[in-house]
């Protein structure tokens, strides 16, 4: 297959999957296969566009004109590339735990979950490949309508109030800002494909820059950059394989990705320095940096603190993109990876603690520790590369954006970092230190596979035993297929930090066309 | 040739097979008669489409007599887009209609509802073909006329006082519109519309074509339901039978449009009329209170078929705003927005045509935990729902894009605003069916509901289908508008 025919297979062929899993529904082992063997054909064709983009290759498919003179146009660049890459390789992972995790956790309509799962994967490739605005506004969309049910998966009246702030908050700010600020674009360049250096330089009034930049960075509302942070959260009632890949990797990456991919190569990052227009958005990420971590302090949910966590360390990447500066693009870009790894974990980690023993307030979390061991010292591995300590991954993407930031002269964004990472140390690892040192609560005693869970195993007939569970001495862990995808991504924190410079490497090339 | 006379085929054909089908009164052939004729009318405009589209303008002179004295049809781009846009729903609306119009209108007198169905269709054809403004206001009185009684065929009883008062607002509109083609008369001594674009300029500061200006606008607006000369339709939507609704929502209130462009583009066309005489201010703010009234109102309807009827209001808004920007985006967009919306509410009204099939009802209480036991029509819904919001990959999407494109063009900031705005509040009122329809359980007392009928099923599925086709490749559809608002424009430039 030529690069070029992988573009439309690796985003057609989830959709594909789509089908086969809705096919193979009633029968789940079929249902399941389907799905892992579509992520790994779709992560291989992925991984095979790397050394074409890496040698400098830009491979491009056109699907065809959809308005005159915009078309639907793919080509992949390294931004995109990294992007895709990451979405594809922890969908295979996040597929294997996820079948752990929805059997262990006894859901219902799983084939409705699997495919829009499929899809949601498929829009988050097609954004990363988007060659143009447009098309990346179409995936966008795509993405948030997919993603609904699954943020609505128990159709409780809970599911539903959190689906209205959802999809309230994601397309109203994608159509009332962002779609201006895109036809705006057009009407000013009449063009809206990425090109290097960006498309509106000379062609709008400077004091407009930085309105038009407000729109984009307000309008891209996955990026949950405050006030438009509120969806995330709510978006946690989901499953927690819906949290750990979109609401940690797929969706929210999506929109930090497209913050870059404006910054890059729309505005183009001289523009940017020459206006100052990202300043003060600038200022407002680094404002969510210590809001959302304060209220991550305060949250016992353990979701809903890694949600507040995620809102926090994407406005890093915004940060990165609004400091206008090669090396705020670069930590930027390198967060979206490290991060991936760190919180995908800890989304795992604290799903299988909800599956193995029901508990999600972490005030309840004494002493769990010495029952899930192999658990609690992953979560502690991609906390160390949250806070940014090394040898974790982390370390390298907060460390160009603190360079940036003193190379720009803006100490203050210097001390937010600092800061944010005290905070980070102050609202992750006390969970850890609860659940080694602290005694169990006497009614924490009684777990799993007591009365309370016969009753439940009784309306599942064949899993009777505790199919949740995988016990070896007082052990008593997720599933297996749970604990080998967290220990595996824990595992990718610490690898990473050793392929920091060839990440670094292979983004190089999208600053060309700036000068700064 | 036969070809050549296709232009006036068009209407004759209908018209003849209406009271061919009162003669045959069998309900089923004439159901079959119809069916028939519509798909016939729709190759006549795809014909016709192709004719303009290779060779230009076509003019036919009835019975061989010139014009201005004898009457014109004439057939240019945007006419010929309308026909294809009134064609091709009636020739869907057909199939669907059967079974539909057994279950909501008396069996004994489903000849005559065939009947009226075909004349509505031929008063709506023959306005966008002919030349002649009085000509139009005959077509005009025949499309109305038919319509009343279609309301009125229902078995609720409420469709009487919709039909009535649509009697009364429709007399009314009517009646301005011939007292301004009256008026130009007086002044010029022609009724031919291409004759009357020649002859005004000279004459544009004379009062009473000024007067004749204000009635005929006024009056057309009756008919598309501007608002605050919205009244009749919600009721008229909401209590007619549905298989009604689809093809009035989807084309009459769009040939009325239709009616009005030529007025201020064609009839005014010489004079630039909108600037001269300032009514495109007026046009556009009336355009705008439409679009957030009739969505506000669409929100806290009880039944689905008024909700779609407020937001056709809504949408109403956003073709006259289009048209009244007076530059050839703005009116590409409007009429590209014709054809697009004609898909989206046609379709969704199609698919409260099947709920009301089901369930008897077209209430959202009623409607509760449909998404189970309907999963294709509610789909249906959904997808149609998502394409009136305006949703990418959708015909909504091409027509807010257009409008938006139109309105940043001319640096109009606030009104650019107000379309986003404004097209947010359709997401309020769709997501409210989706909730019930999909989160809440049947209620208690319902007895098990099957999916609709395959016969319904297909053409609502064409026209969602359509919505998409059309929304992924929207460039046939703005090419189209496109030249047509060229034409205009450029007869005014």
């Amino acid at each position: 297959m030529t690069p070029e025919q992988i573009i439309p297979w690796s985003i057609g062929l989830p959709l594909l999957g789509a089908f086969g899993i809705w096919i193979t529904g009633k029968s789940p082992n079929l249902r399941e296969s389907v799905t892992l063997i579509t992520a790994v054909i779709v992560f291989v064709m992925v991984a095979s566009l790397f050394d074409n983009v890496s040698a400098g290759d830009r491979p491009s498919w056109v699907f065809g004109n959809m308005l005159p003179g915009l078309s639907i146009s793919f080509v992949v660049e390294p931004l995109g590339m990294v992007f895709a890459g990451i979405a594809s390789f922890l969908w295979i992972i996040t597929t294997v735990y996820t079948v752990g995790y929805m059997r262990g956790h006894h859901e219902q309509n799983q084939t409705r979950f699997y495919i829009c799962f499929a899809v949601a994967i498929s829009s988050a490739l097609g954004i990363a490949f988007s060659g143009n605005m447009l098309t990346l506004f179409v995936f966008y969309e795509i993405l948030t309508i997919s993603t609904f049910p699954l943020v609505t998966h128990s159709g409780t009246p809970e599911a539903k109030r959190a689906g209205r702030i959802y999809l309230g908050i994601l397309i109203g700010t994608s159509i009332a800002l962002q779609l201006l600020a895109i036809v705006w674009t057009y009407t000013l360049t009449g063009t809206l494909d990425f090109t290097p250096g960006g498309i509106l330089e000379g062609k709008v009034a400077p004091v407009m820059v930085s309105v038009l930049l407000a729109l984009y960075i307000f309008g891209i509302g996955k990026a949950a950059l405050m006030p438009f942070h509120r969806w995330l959260p709510a978006a946690m009632v989901a499953p927690t394989p819906v949290s750990a890949l979109l609401h940690a990797v797929a969706v929210v990456k999506a929109g930090v990705f497209t913050v870059l991919k404006v910054t890059v190569y729309i505005f183009g990052i001289d523009l940017l320095q020459a206006t100052d227009a990202g300043l003060w958005i600038a200022y407002m990420a680094a404002t969510t940096i210590l809001l959302a971590s304060i209220i991550a302090m305060r949250k016992d949910n353990l979701k809903a603190r890694l949600a507040y966590s995620t809102i926090s360390q994407l406005s890093y990447i915004i940060l990165g993109a609004m400091m206008a500066s090669s090396l705020g693009i670069l930590g930027g870009a390198m967060h979206i990876v490290m991060h991936a790894f760190g919180k995908i974990t800890l989304f795992f980690c604290a799903g299988a603690i909800m599956v193995a023993s029901h508990k999600t307030e972490i005030s309840q979390m004494n002493g769990l520790g010495r029952k899930m061991p192999i658990t609690f010292i992953c979560f502690l591995i991609a906390s160390l590369s949250i806070i940014g300590l090394p040898p974790f991954g982390g370390v390298w993407s907060k460390w160009y954006l603190a360079l940036a930031a003193a190379d720009t002269g803006q100490i203050i964004f210097v001390a937010v970092l600092m800061i944010s990472s005290l905070l980070n140390v102050a609202y992750l690892i006390p969970i850890v230190v609860r659940a080694f040192y602290n005694d169990p609560d006497p009614e924490t005693q009684n777990d799993h596979d007591d009365q309370g869970h016969d009753a439940e195993a009784a309306h599942h007939p064949g899993d009777a035993g505790g199919a949740n569970q995988w016990k070896i001495g007082t052990m008593r862990e997720a599933p297996i297929a749970c604990v080998g995808a967290l220990a595996f991504t824990a595992m990718g924190c610490f690898v990473l930090f050793f392929y920091a410079d060839r990440i670094q490497a292979f983004l190089l090339p999208i600053l060309e066309g700036a000068n700064g | 040739m036969i070809t050549d006379h296709l232009v006036v085929l068009q209407i004759i054909i209908p018209l003849m097979a209406a009271p061919l089908c009162v003669f045959i009164r069998n309900a089923n052939v004439t159901w079959a008669l119809a069916t028939v004729i519509s798909w016939i009318c729709l190759a006549i405009s795809i014909t016709l489409m192709q004719q303009v589209m290779a060779t230009g303008e076509i003019i036919y002179e009835l019975g061989g007599w010139a014009a201005p004295w004898g009457i014109e049809y004439r057939v240019d781009m945007l006419n010929a887009w309308v026909l294809v846009i009134v064609t091709s729903i009636g020739a869907v609306v057909t199939p669907y209609a059967k079974l539909s119009a057994e279950k909501e209108i008396d069996n004994d007198r489903l000849y005559i509802f065939y009947a009226m169905l075909l004349l509505c269709e031929t008063g709506l054809l023959g306005i966008t073909v002919t030349g002649d403004a009085f000509n139009l206001f005959v077509f005009l009185e025949i499309s109305a006329l038919s319509t009343y009684v279609l309301i009125s065929m229902g078995k609720d009883r409420r469709g009487l006082t919709a039909a009535y008062r649509y009697l009364i607002m429709g007399t009314l509109g009517a009646t301005f519109y011939i007292v301004g083609v009256g008026l130009l008369y007086m002044q010029t001594g022609s009724l031919n519309i291409a004759d009357l674009g020649n002859l005004i300029p000279d004459i544009a500061d004379n009062r009473t074509v000024q007067a004749a200006l204000a009635f005929m606008t006024v009056g057309l607006c009756v008919k598309l339901a501007l608002f605050p000369l919205h009244m009749w339709l919600p009721n008229a939507y909401a209590f007619a039978p549905s298989v009604v609704t689809v093809f009035l929502a989807a084309t009459a209130t769009k040939v009325a449009v239709y009616a009005l462009v030529r007025v201020i583009f064609t009839i005014f066309g010489g004079v630039d009329i909108l600037e001269a005489v300032q009514i495109s201010d007026v046009l556009i703010a009336m355009a705008i209170v439409a679009m957030f009234a009739g969505s506000a109102v669409a929100i806290y309807q009880t039944n689905i078929k008024r909700m779609l009827a407020y937001s056709s209001l809504a949408q109403i808004g956003y073709m006259i705003l289009g048209l009244s920007m007076n530059s050839v985006l703005g009116v590409s967009a409007g009429l590209v927005h014709l054809f697009n919306h004609a898909m989206i509410k046609g379709g969704l009204f199609m698919v409260m045509g099947c709920v009301v099939y089901r369930i008897g009802s077209a209430k959202l209480d009623d409607m509760a935990g449909l998404g189970k036991q309907m999963p294709v029509t509610m789909g249906a819904f959904v997808l149609g729902g998502l394409s009136l919001i305006g949703v990418p990959l959708t015909v909504g999407f091409v027509s807010k894009w257009a409008l938006l494109q139109a309105a940043l063009e001319k640096g109009w900031w606030p009104i650019a605003v107000l379309i986003v705005i404004s097209s947010l509040m359709a997401v309020i009122y769709i997501w409210r069916v989706i909730e019930v329809v999909y989160f809440q359980a049947a209620p208690a007392g319902r007895a098990a509901v099957k999916e609709a009928p395959l016969m319904m099923m297909i053409p609502m599925l064409t026209l969602i289908g359509a919505a998409y086709y059309f929304g992924i490749d929207g460039t046939t559809t703005m090419d189209i508008a496109g030249r047509a608002a060229e034409a205009l424009i450029g007869g005014l430039k």
